[in-house]
């Protein structure tokens, strides 16, 4: 009866890398379809560990740098993935596992976009656990999104408090003026976050012995567990996950402590 | 300078897959090998000012002895680094000072003060390997909670470092720039960081950024407030912010580089504790085991090494 991580983000770095070292040469496609079952492997220990959450990286809007191809070939997989979570048969079903798209949806096609309305609907009621998909996501991208629905908020609230006072108008302006400075807290900016939801992530998990984030939940992984195997994501197993999860327990007493002071 | 006090003591410290690195070779220093790199310094005058030098004789003259002192300290890049692959802007959080102190047996102000000689060290290798920008996590806003005797411990000799070191920064051509929520600290001190960071303004040669009483995260929210502000007024539309916005809002505005290359943290925590938040997205990370007081130029070089052979792609693909 150990401590468990309540939400493990993963970067699942390493598909290419893994099909060029098993001279997969064909395209991309292996490596990343490997990666896939790695994902479903990774799901399941996740369940059967008692992992409430998890988050995966799934598409970053850098990606879309990458050679058109590359980048078709990845939203055609996605859409293929994204349909195959509707089925009885899927790991999301078997392990009654909630799911949420998050990110910059506007940047994906129609057709992904609709499917993954389709997944979150049809996966509502399951309580099993929580599965983020971070699509056409970046850390810096949610935050500027977050300060823009916060702006907004906060100067619509105040013109909404203050029109119908029949006020000195220049006193009324420095009055908005030190309002608004006092008003945006970091509460304001944190509930417009695409990942606001899910819990702060207890450890980060980046195959393929990559030490970086990659613009990933930079808000929310703050304080958490930094893992870099070197393993690459095709070949990740649960020991890994085990690995991480036994040295969860002295972090966490720093976590708290954390949370006291918050 | 002050050094962040490290977190409790762990029960026992878990080898973690990122902290297994080898040492360092000895590294050996071949001058000849080494091209001496030269660095533009501006030099200020020996009375103190603010401004930069005229062209008297008696400044051209210290413009030379200077060159020539700089030529003298002028030490060659080991020959494991390329200089090409050199990172422009290093960050650290200086964890463990604490630590060190219990292990020898020492109260905690005993580590600190062994933390200040490493920073010192830092800030001199830095800047004749030419590092444009060293950023250090001196005290998180975190830390105000630490107990009254340690804070007031650290905040004078914050003070007493930079009154020590003024000269240095002076004549080395170093700029000293704060960031984090200066109101919390004492007025003397907030008084001296104005005096030193409006003296070593116009220093060019090597930047440190000391974050004191610094939250990445708050660091956002006042970039969010002065854009909410800037929108009240109209100077911009809503639409108009965007990540380049944000970035000019940030507190490490004060520098050309205000991403970070590579990240150190000593001690063996694998954890960014709220440092810089933002600016760390494409961040190399490097973990050592060892503590503060006990970094020194051959774990630098280690971490240097391996930030050289890192393949940084930025989310596209090398071809």
């Amino acid at each position: 009866m150990g401590t468990i991580p309540n939400h493990i983000a993963f970067i699942m770095d390493g598909n290419r890398r893994y099909a060029k070292k098993h001279n997969l040469w064909a395209d991309d496609a292996a490596g990343h379809k490997a990666g896939f079952l790695a994902l479903a492997s990774m799901l399941k220990y996740c369940y059967e560990l008692g992992i409430k959450c998890a988050s995966i990286y799934a598409l970053s809007i850098d990606n879309f740098k990458r050679r058109p191809n590359e980048v078709q070939y990845v939203m055609d997989l996605m859409l293929e993935k994204i349909q195959g979570l509707l089925k009885e048969e899927s790991i999301v079903q078997k392990y009654g596992a909630r799911v949420y798209f998050r990110g910059n949806m506007t940047l994906l096609t129609e057709p992904i976009r609709v499917a993954a309305e389709k997944a979150m609907v049809a996966t509502a009621n399951n309580t099993g656990m929580m599965l983020f998909i971070c699509v056409a996501y970046t850390s810096t991208d949610e935050i500027v999104h977050a300060i823009q629905e916060s702006c907004n908020n906060k100067w619509v609230g105040i013109q909404e408090a203050n029109g119908s006072k029949a006020r000195n108008q220049a006193i009324r302006d420095v009055e908005y003026q030190i309002e608004e400075k006092a008003i945006i807290k970091l509460r304001d900016i944190e509930k417009h976050m695409y990942m606001d939801v899910a819990p702060d992530p207890d450890i980060l998990i980046r195959t393929s012995g990559e030490h970086r984030l990659s613009n990933f939940q930079l808000w929310q992984t703050t304080y958490c567990l930094l893992y870099s195997p070197a393993v690459l994501w095709p070949e990740i197993g649960l020991r890994h996950l085990v690995r991480a999860v036994l040295d969860f327990p002295q972090h966490r007493s720093y976590l708290e402590k954390k949370k006291e002071q918050a | 300078m002050i050094c962040l006090r490290s977190l409790p003591l762990v029960p026992h410290e878990l080898k973690s897959p990122l902290s297994s690195r080898t040492r360092a070779q000895q590294q050996h220093s071949s001058p000849f090998s080494q091209t001496l790199r030269s660095h533009t310094v501006p030099h200020k005058t020996l009375t103190g000012g603010g401004t930069a030098t005229t062209t008297t004789v008696a400044n051209v003259a210290l413009s030379e002895h200077n060159d020539l002192n700089a030529a003298e300290e002028e030490e060659p890049l080991p020959s494991e680094l390329r200089e090409e692959l050199m990172p422009n802007h290093v960050a650290v959080i200086m964890d463990g000072n604490g630590r060190w102190a219990k292990q020898r047996g020492l109260p905690t102000s005993a580590g600190h003060q062994a933390g200040a000689r490493s920073l010192r060290e830092l800030v001199e290798i830095c800047c004749k390997w030419g590092i444009r920008v060293l950023t250090v996590f001196a005290f998180s806003n975190d830390n105000w909670i630490r107990p009254k005797v340690e804070v007031d411990f650290l905040m004078s000799l914050f003070e007493r470092e930079i009154k020590s070191q003024m000269q240095k920064f002076v004549s080395e051509g170093i700029r000293i720039s704060v960031i984090g929520d200066s109101s919390k600290l004492p007025q003397s001190l907030q008084k001296l960081i104005s005096e030193a960071e409006e003296a070593t303004k116009d220093n060019s040669r090597c930047q440190l950024i000391v974050a004191a009483s610094y939250s990445g995260k708050y660091d956002i929210v006042q970039a969010c407030r002065s854009l909410a502000c800037k929108v009240k007024d109209g100077v911009i539309q809503l639409e108009d912010i965007s990540e380049s916005l944000v970035e000019k809002e940030l507190e490490t505005n004060c520098t050309e580089y205000p991403y970070p290359d590579l990240l150190i943290r000593t001690s063996g925590e694998l954890r960014v504790s709220n440092f810089l938040l933002w600016q760390l997205a494409y961040t190399e990370f490097f973990f050592v085991k060892e503590l503060w007081p006990d970094f020194g130029k051959a774990e630098f070089v280690e971490a240097l090494i391996s930030f050289q052979q890192r393949h940084r792609r930025y989310g596209a693909r090398l071809s």
